[in-house]
């Protein structure tokens, strides 16, 4: 990593420097204010800086010298899905017949793309066992607010008003409750057990007439298989509700078991994570939604359909909940998806969720002699551990996430789930080898010694990145949010 | 296929690690998924490719299609083709922006923090705003998002927007108000902008927003002054959307007096992709900064005094706030806006303001020689980079002339508005030669 202080690019700027090439006015000039009145015109410029283009590369390159991004390290951070992003993924996206259409184009002259589009939908279709997909949505919380519109519609087509609730675990992503409340609904939190699954007896204390839907991940946020799903979706159907499955990290169950299988209604997936479509250090994703036939009639417009040996977009869906997204979703990603479904097939996306369980389960097995385990049963794709034993010591969770930092690692997810005490989540995914589960695994064990013999190295880690630890708080209370020029 | 590239697990490893979990076969680790619900057999999914087929087969789908860089096109609505520097993919090419998530530890995401707190800085600079996020999905849903900000700090229900707001714009926003039981109510169009009357006579006690574009729709130009008076008789806020190239000429909404602005920042260096991923932004008046959806990074210092960038206000988000949040929005389109970022560096000041310019200038030049084709041209009073003609035919059976001449031609607005039925809007950007344009204008020319 780079150690310098990187200046922001507008201090870099110098009045007369460009970096673009536009194409030569090549019409008569005709005279601006003739064109769009001065009254319309912007008086004073944006301070766009002024650079060469070797300071803009020189710039992000030293910007991407300091961050840290799957191919530059192990990065368990739980619930993300932190796989390798394959390269030949980036090339087909990048394909001019993909990346130069315009949405606007006729059906005619996007043939490729539509024939992409309804081959994803049918590959998601089987991976999930839903009846239709729509690949509008944008991110994981999008597609979640997308199903949750379509429980809406569904209840209020039946008459149902009074389903105004939706069931979250206490475990839940916090998108799901904010999801909920954004749909229209109220959110309702149903306990875990000790087991770390929900709590079967309070689940049918308050499913009833009001339940809209429950809102589930399966395997759930603690990484641990909800085994009484099938129970679970008989309560909720019972009561007239609706099974929402929270697909954001699918990658313990591909070919093993599917959310269609279960019970579940409706699905989002999170083509960012277990499709390896790249999380950009932030976006953008991909989440596309499946549902079972009962709730088709009100899925966004369009959906891709193929006629004869053609393919073209639906819009007749009268009972629609309306759009979510204009034109068709985030089709660059999309194209990335699946590229890896071609690349895996049937057998190689089983192995994925094997290999995955797998590792995870190596790891927790491993770890758990030094640090606080709260589930004991196997775990799926990733695994929770408590730092309670360490927060005794002084030490925090906050604390050995950072002293991973000296050891190169990206640290798992910490304090989420916000059930369990000083958590730590880790998931390995299946794309690292064993030696580098290893390697990792004996760091975080140097890591709970060092809580013990010197918890001060843990304290007042990290020591070896570009920057220490930040003021967080006067960030918040005296927020800078963007560069001004010095007057 | 049995051997994958991505997958490093071997036969020894996998008999090892077996050994330290303590159980035989692999099978094991699944046994709590109960047998009624496993999943027999294969899925019933296309096989498997070596990576040279793979690439043959998706090259196969990509030269099914006709896209923008073999065919001049004089499509936009919403969603335009620009010049693309080459140093922008070539960044967005260093994995270690790609291939981070969210950056939750700022000790190691200094790149990806400090690139965006430069696109919250230029995004304020061109809107003359003094706060914005790091990105939204795209412009509608940041749109939606904004009326759904209004109705929440406002405390009222109905939202005004006007018809000169893209159409599809229109539709995720009604979609979003129906989630929150929000009244949207469309101002009616005269001459190609919004009819300040009827927003006049729809404006009440009742109002949360005044939504416009700006370029509107149909690339005119909205008298931002005279609505701003309008929205703010009460306490609603005054949203415009914005084409961000567009401000390299025209007047921030920011001075104009909006509360919030957002738009889509695809322009600059994003390429079209079929409409995505693009990448919305999202701009607010100081008073709004804890309303704001999405994440904000902020400037602060380390433990040595050494500045640093973090991500902050997070007691807004769904991760801290759940169902509290002001907006279930997590991931966002980072990416594209490092990509926005480095577009807009590369044009500079000066090169922001060219581009623009010649938008306006190859665009009237279009017009004229339109007409001069005998082609009825709409589009009266001030626009930018787009107009509106109307032809004596269909514009689908005039774009598939078209289409037949190596043009991709302009787009119908008989899709969305009922009474503009032989109407096509025309996209003019910097890439257009004469060349085109006059070839354009003489095919449009000769349809009877
Ligand atoms: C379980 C779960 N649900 C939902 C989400 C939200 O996904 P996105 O960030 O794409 O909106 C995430 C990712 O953060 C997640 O881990």
């Amino acid at each position: 990593m780079n150690e310098k202080n990187q200046a922001l690019i507008f201090e870099l700027s110098k009045e007369g420097r460009t970096g673009h090439s536009l194409p030569e006015l090549d019409i008569e000039e005709m005279d601006m204010d003739e064109l769009i009145p001065s009254q319309h015109r912007r008086k004073e410029e944006p301070e766009l800086p002024e650079v060469s283009e070797l300071q803009i590369v020189r710039h992000y390159t030293a910007l991407s010298r300091r961050n840290h991004g799957v191919d530059s390290g192990f990065y368990p951070l739980g619930s993300c899905t932190m796989k390798y992003n394959p390269k030949i993924n980036e090339d087909m996206a990048r394909l001019s017949g993909f990346a130069h259409l315009h949405p606007y184009q006729e059906e005619s002259s996007i043939q490729g793309a539509l024939e992409l589009m309804y081959k994803l939908q049918r590959s998601l279709e089987e991976i999930t066992g839903m009846d239709q997909v729509t690949l509008q949505p944008a991110a994981g919380a999008h597609g979640e607010w997308t199903g949750l519109m379509l429980i809406r519609a569904y209840h209020e087509a039946n008459g149902d008003h009074q389903r105004t609730k939706v069931i979250v675990p206490d475990s839940a992503h916090g998108t799901n409750p904010a999801s909920a409340v954004v749909a229209g609904f109220e959110s309702v939190t149903v306990k875990s057990n000790e087991r770390g699954l929900v709590d079967l007896d309070h689940l049918r204390e308050i499913a009833g007439e009001d339940t809209a839907a429950l809102m589930l991940t399966n395997p759930n946020t603690l990484g641990l298989f909800e085994e009484q799903i099938v129970e679970m979706a008989e309560i909720i159907h019972e009561a007239g509700g609706k099974l929402y499955y929270d697909g954001a990290n699918s990658n313990a169950i591909l070919g093993i078991t599917r959310p269609g299988d279960m019970g579940f209604d409706v699905v989002h997936l999170n083509l960012h994570k277990t499709f390896t479509t790249p999380h950009g250090g932030g976006g953008p994703g991909s989440g596309p939604v499946g549902v079972k036939q009962d709730l088709v009639p009100y899925l966004p417009a369009p959906l891709i359909i193929q006629d004869k040996d053609k393919y073209r977009f639906d819009y007749h869906i009268p009972e629609s909940i309306g759009r979510v997204k204009p034109f068709y979703g985030n089709f660059g990603i999309n194209v990335r998806a699946y590229t890896y479904i071609r690349t895996m097939g049937p057998a190689g996306l089983r192995k994925v969720s094997e290999y995955a369980v797998l590792n995870a389960n190596y790891m927790l097995r491993r770890l758990e002699p030094y640090f606080d385990a709260p589930y004991t049963q196997h775990c799926k794709h990733e695994f929770v551990l408590s730092g309670k034993r360490q927060k005794k010591l002084g030490v925090r969770t906050l604390d050995m996430a950072k002293r991973l930092l000296d050891f190169g690692y990206h640290p798992p997810t910490i304090y989420f789930p916000i059930n369990v005490e000083e958590c730590l989540m880790v998931e390995p995914t299946e794309t690292e080898s064993k030696e580098t589960l290893d390697e990792f695994c004996d760091a975080m064990i140097q890591i709970a010694k060092e809580a013990e013999e010197s918890p001060e190295v843990v304290q007042e880690a990290p020591h070896h990145t570009v920057i220490d630890r930040l003021d967080e708080t006067t960030a918040a209370r005296k927020p800078v949010l963007r560069y001004k020029k010095e007057a | 296929m049995d051997k994958f590239r991505y997958l490093p697990m071997t036969e020894k490893d996998q008999h090892e690690m077996l050994e330290t979990i303590g159980v035989s076969h692999l099978e094991e680790l699944f046994e709590d998924i109960p047998n009624e619900i496993r999943f027999q057999g294969d899925l019933n999914i296309e096989k498997a490719l070596d990576e040279t087929s793979l690439v043959k087969e998706m090259t196969r789908l990509a030269e099914k299609n006709r896209h923008l860089k073999e065919y001049p096109s004089f499509l936009g609505a919403g969603v335009y083709e620009h010049y693309i520097p080459s140093v922008v993919n070539h960044m967005l090419l260093r994995s270690e922006f790609y291939t981070a998530y969210t950056p939750y530890q700022p000790e190691i995401s200094q790149g990806e923090l400090q690139g965006i707190f430069e696109f919250q800085t230029m995004i304020c600079e061109l809107t003359g705003m003094e706060i914005a996020n790091s990105s939204m999905y795209d412009g509608p849903t940041a749109l939606a998002e904004a009326a759904m900000m209004s109705a929440g700090q406002t405390k009222k229900k109905t939202i005004l927007v006007s018809k000169t707001v893209h159409p599809e714009a229109r539709q995720v926003l009604k979609t979003s108000a129906k989630g929150q039981n929000l009244t949207v109510i469309e101002i009616d169009e005269k001459d190609g902008v919004t009819d300040l009357d009827h927003l006049k006579s729809e404006y009440n006690e009742d109002t949360a927003s005044v939504i416009l574009q700006y370029p509107n729709f149909f690339g005119q130009i909205e008298d931002l002054e005279a609505a701003e008076k309008i929205a703010h008789q009460g306490k609603s806020l005054f949203i415009v959307s914005s084409n961000p190239v567009s401000l390299g000429v025209l007047q921030p909404p920011g001075e104009y007096g909006a509360d919030v602005v957002v738009g889509d920042a695809q322009p600059f260096g994003i390429p079209t992709q079929l409409g995505g991923p693009h990448c919305g932004y999202f701009a607010v008046t100081k008073k709004l900064m804890r309303k704001v959806p999405g994440r904000l990074v902020g400037q602060t210092t380390d433990d040595h005094g050494q500045r640093g960038f973090v991500l902050t206000l997070q007691a807004r988000e769904q991760h801290i706030r759940r169902d509290k949040a002001t907006s279930n929005i997590c991931s966002n389109q980072a990416l594209n806006a490092l990509g926005a970022s480095i577009a807009m560096s590369a044009l500079g000041k000066n090169g922001l303001r060219e581009m623009a310019e010649q938008n306006v200038q190859k665009a009237h030049y279009a017009r004229k020689q339109l007409e001069k084709n005998g082609v009825k041209v709409v589009t009266e009073k001030p626009f930018f980079n787009e107009f509106v003609v109307r032809l004596p035919k269909p514009v689908k059976e005039v774009n598939e002339k078209l289409m037949a001449e190596g043009i991709i031609g302009g787009f119908d607005l008989s899709r969305f508005y009922e009474n503009k039925e032989n109407d096509m809007l025309i996209a003019v950007t910097e890439l257009r030669t004469k060349e085109e344009i006059d070839q354009f204008a003489s095919v449009l020319g000769g349809v009877q």
